[in-house]
Order: C-alpha cells, then sequence, then structure tokens
C-alpha cells in the first residue's frame, strides 16, 4: 500500500498497532485545513506491525505532543518541512494534561459544573497511571 | 501554618499541621473560656449541597462556641444554586459574605472547585464518596485520647470496606505513623477497593491483613473501628440482611476482646453495635462526636489565624 509523502506536517510513526485510531481521537483534529491519513497494521521492522498518521499543514508548534505520549510512549513524531524530516521527536509521558482525558466517574465534578477542564495528573510512571486532580479517579493509559 | 488555607483533605495538613491542631483542640477542652471570643465577629458560611445534620450542626456549633457566627443552606433546593448556578459564582458570593466556607456536596471534587475560586478557606464537609478530612481528624483525635498515641496500635476496621469513604482516608492518614497494624474485617464483597489496597496500603508499607471474621482479631486489638453496611449498595435484601447480620458488635464479642480495646464508629448506627454495648467502658463513638466538636473547633481557629 502506498500513501503519498507529505510535504509540510507530521508524521506520528511506530504506532503501536491498534492504537491508531486511538491516538487521532484523542488528538482531536478537526481543522478544515488538515488532511489526514492513518494507515494501520502497516509492516513494521521494530513491532512486526504498527500504525502510522500522517496530517498535512498542522503547525507543528501548536500540535499536542503530550497526547501522542499520552497514548503512546513509543511512537515517534517526525516533523515534515519541504518533504523532508526536519525534527524527529520521541514524545514522553507528560506529568499533566488538560482536557485530553475525560473523568469517567459519574461523581465528579466535571460532570456536572459548567466550563470546569478535565485535569489528570500522572499518578504512576511505570503503569502509566493519571489520576483526576478532582476526584482522584484513576485512569491507566495502558488499559484504555 | 494553616491560616487562609482550604483543607480539602486529610492529606492537606502536614504532620506537624496535624500534631497542632489536636493540641489546640486539647487546649480547647482544657480552658474553653480562653477560646470562647477567639472568633468574635468572624462568619462562617455552611453551604450544605445535600443534608447533613450531624456534620453540619457539629460545624456550627464549634463556630458558636468561638464567638462565631453561621449562615448558610442545609439543602441545595432552598437556594439560588437549585437554579443551576455554578460552583465558582456561589463561591465568589459567598466568600463576600463569609471568613470561611465549610461544604458538603455530592459531587466528588466540588470543594477543590470552591476552593480555586474561593477568596476565604474552603473547609470539605464531605463530598460524595471522597473526602471528609475533619472525620478523619476526629477519627485520629478519638484514638489519640483514648489510647494516649498514634503509633504501635493494632486497628480492626469493620464492615463495609469498599464504599466506606470515613475508612478510606482513616487507613490513608493511618500510613503516616509508625508500627501500626491494620485489621480488615469485612465479607468478601465487601473488601477494600484495589486503589486503596495497591496504591494505599501496599505502597506505603503499612502491615495489614484481610480477614472474614471478627472473632480471628477481636483478642489482638487496640481499636475497633465499626461501620455501617448500607442497604443501598446491595441488589437484593436477602444478601444485605445477611451481610450486615454478620457483623454485628455485640457483648459476646467484646468478651474477647483486651480490657482496654475502644470501639469507634463515625455514626449514625444501624445495628451493627448492639445497643448493649452502649453501657460497656470500652465504648467511645458518643465520645468520638464531642471530640468532633472540639476538632472542628481548632480546625476553625487555624485555618482563620485566630488567637486564644
Ligand atoms: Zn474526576
Amino acid at each position: 500500500m502506498v500513501i503519498d509523502s507529505i510535504k509540510n506536517g507530521i508524521v506520528i510513526d511506530h504506532i503501536q498497532a491498534g492504537r491508531g485510531m486511538k491516538l487521532l481521537s484523542y488528538l482531536s483534529i478537526d481543522n478544515e485545513n488538515d488532511t489526514v491519513a492513518i494507515i494501520m497494521n502497516a509492516s513494521s521492522k521494530k513491532r512486526g506491525k504498527k500504525d502510522i498518521i500522517k496530517i498535512e499543514n498542522v503547525d507543528s508548534n501548536s500540535f499536542n505532543m503530550d497526547v501522542v505520549g499520552l497514548i503512546d510512549p513509543d511512537a515517534t513524531v517526525n516533523i515534515i518541512e519541504n518533504e523532508e524530516i526536519k525534527a524527529k521527536v520521541r514524545p514522553t509521558l507528560p506529568a499533566r494534561v488538560e482536557n485530553v482525558i475525560k473523568c469517567k466517574n459519574p461523581r465528579c465534578v466535571t460532570s456536572s459544573e459548567r466550563g470546569l477542564k478535565n485535569i489528570f495528573v500522572l499518578n504512576d510512571e511505570e503503569n502509566r497511571e493519571y489520576r483526576c486532580v478532582y476526584c482522584d479517579e484513576i485512569v491507566s493509559m495502558d488499559k484504555e | 501554618m494553616l491560616k487562609g488555607k482550604s483543607v480539602l483533605e486529610p492529606m492537606d495538613l502536614t504532620m506537624e499541621e496535624m500534631q497542632d491542631l489536636f493540641e489546640t483542640a486539647d487546649d480547647i477542652i482544657a480552658n474553653p473560656e480562653k477560646y470562647a471570643h477567639a472568633a468574635d465577629g468572624k462568619i462562617m458560611g455552611t453551604l450544605f449541597y445535600e443534608p447533613s445534620t450531624r456534620t453540619r450542626l457539629s460545624f456550627a456549633s464549634a463556630m458558636l462556641r468561638l464567638g462565631g457566627q453561621v449562615m448558610g443552606f442545609s439543602d441545595a433546593s432552598s437556594s439560588s444554586v437549585s437554579k443551576g448556578e455554578s460552583i465558582a459564582d456561589t463561591i465568589r458570593t459567598v466568600g463576600c459574605f463569609a471568613d470561611v466556607i465549610v461544604m458538603r456536596h455530592p459531587k466528588e471534587g466540588a470543594p477543590r472547585v470552591a476552593a480555586e475560586h474561593s477568596f476565604v478557606p474552603v473547609i470539605n464537609a464531605g463530598d460524595g464518596g471522597h473526602q471528609h478530612p475533619s472525620q478523619t481528624f476526629t477519627d485520629l483525635m478519638t484514638i489519640r485520647e483514648y489510647k494516649g498515641r498514634l503509633d504501635n496500635l493494632t486497628i480492626g476496621l469493620c464492615g463495609d470496606l469498599m464504599f466506606g469513604r470515613t475508612v478510606h482516608s482513616l487507613i490513608k492518614a493511618l500510613t503516616r505513623f509508625k508500627n501500626i497494624k491494620l485489621k480488615l474485617i469485612s465479607p468478601e464483597e465487601l473488601v477494600v477497593p484495589e486503589y486503596i489496597r495497591n496504591s494505599i496500603m501496599k505502597k506505603s508499607g503499612i502491615d495489614f491483613e484481610e480477614v472474614r471474621h471478627m472473632e480471628d482479631v477481636l483478642p489482638e486489638l487496640d481499636v475497633l473501628y465499626m461501620t455501617r453496611v448500607q442497604k443501598e449498595r446491595f441488589f437484593n435484601e436477602e444478601d444485605y440482611v445477611r451481610l450486615r447480620d454478620s457483623f454485628i458488635l455485640d457483648e459476646a464479642k467484646m468478651k474477647l476482646a483486651k480490657d482496654d480495646m475502644i470501639v469507634m464508629h463515625p455514626l449514625p448506627r444501624v445495628n451493627e453495635i448492639a445497643v448493649e454495648v452502649d453501657d460497656d467502658p470500652r465504648a467511645h463513638y458518643f465520645d468520638q462526636v464531642r471530640l468532633g466538636m472540639y476538632v472542628r473547633m481548632a480546625l476553625i481557629t487555624k485555618v482563620l489565624g485566630l488567637e486564644a
């Protein structure tokens, strides 16, 4: 399968197979100008199978790298300019994310208070666990 | 220094601040007249979004005994919040009238939202199944008062350990003290949640054992903390009745316990402590209520930075 390489934008490579769609939904790209391609189950030397996401014309400065770190810290983010890889970035597990994870505890105040941000902080690095700062609900990004 | 700070969970206080809180409560008990005007001219706002008469009266009496005034609502339906006002707006308004805000809310984390928008300290008086710090301070104060220490103790926690908020907070707070042995007594259906077992107890290294029968551990206990098994936790009446009745403390069981063990309960009780136990000198659950008021007096003086 051949997908055209992009001129300017971001390629998220080496995503663990099966996590691509999830990552895309967390990235919540709805910009009319972005062209997005997702490739699932591509063959990979490193992982056997992998997912790839290509986003054209996205501004790398406003791109939320935390989300990639949250969903798949082993993925690589390539920043493309003029069809060349300008930078390769390894995402890290973010210490805190705002409005990325939604608290699932129905008793949490984030479910009722208008305009309140969902804020999660890293609780356990090894298990990729995040904790809601309001109700202490724990989510493991491994299990998600 | 607790002055001006919100108290949302027990761990918001350092060990030193907690120690200071208990010592202040001791001083209030010994010299109530010294504190009778400590809060003169101060107003406490009690925002109770769900009714809890016991907690509200305890805070109110604490403030009144310090010479302060109390205002607020005891039920969200009687206030503007029923019209859908956000917590943020309510708190910015009430903060103009009160010097300290005491808040009870069914939503977990609501007092944190309040504290983020408040000009004055917020005390969490219970948020859903989450936190209730003044209850935890009361429990610790009671153990300290009747056992004379908060370390080197074997403490039995009995009943609903799965949904019991007071038990979770107490376990967390007890991990701070040395040589505590916990005996967790509950039916299999109501054991402590995974996160308490893994993230709190195992992580802290506290000594704990989970057992099914009170009789197995009663002779070892210095403290027995009883909790209510709530009916709404069960799908059918049969299970409820069966589990409820298997964790009842009566005088026959009290015979197995040490002469100086103390019995505690956050109240209200249903039938988990037989009435006959009330006359046992080891029963301290009503003393707990009294100490709760003094701990709340101490807490108010601390967050308001009052001098005796
Ligand atoms: Zn939450």
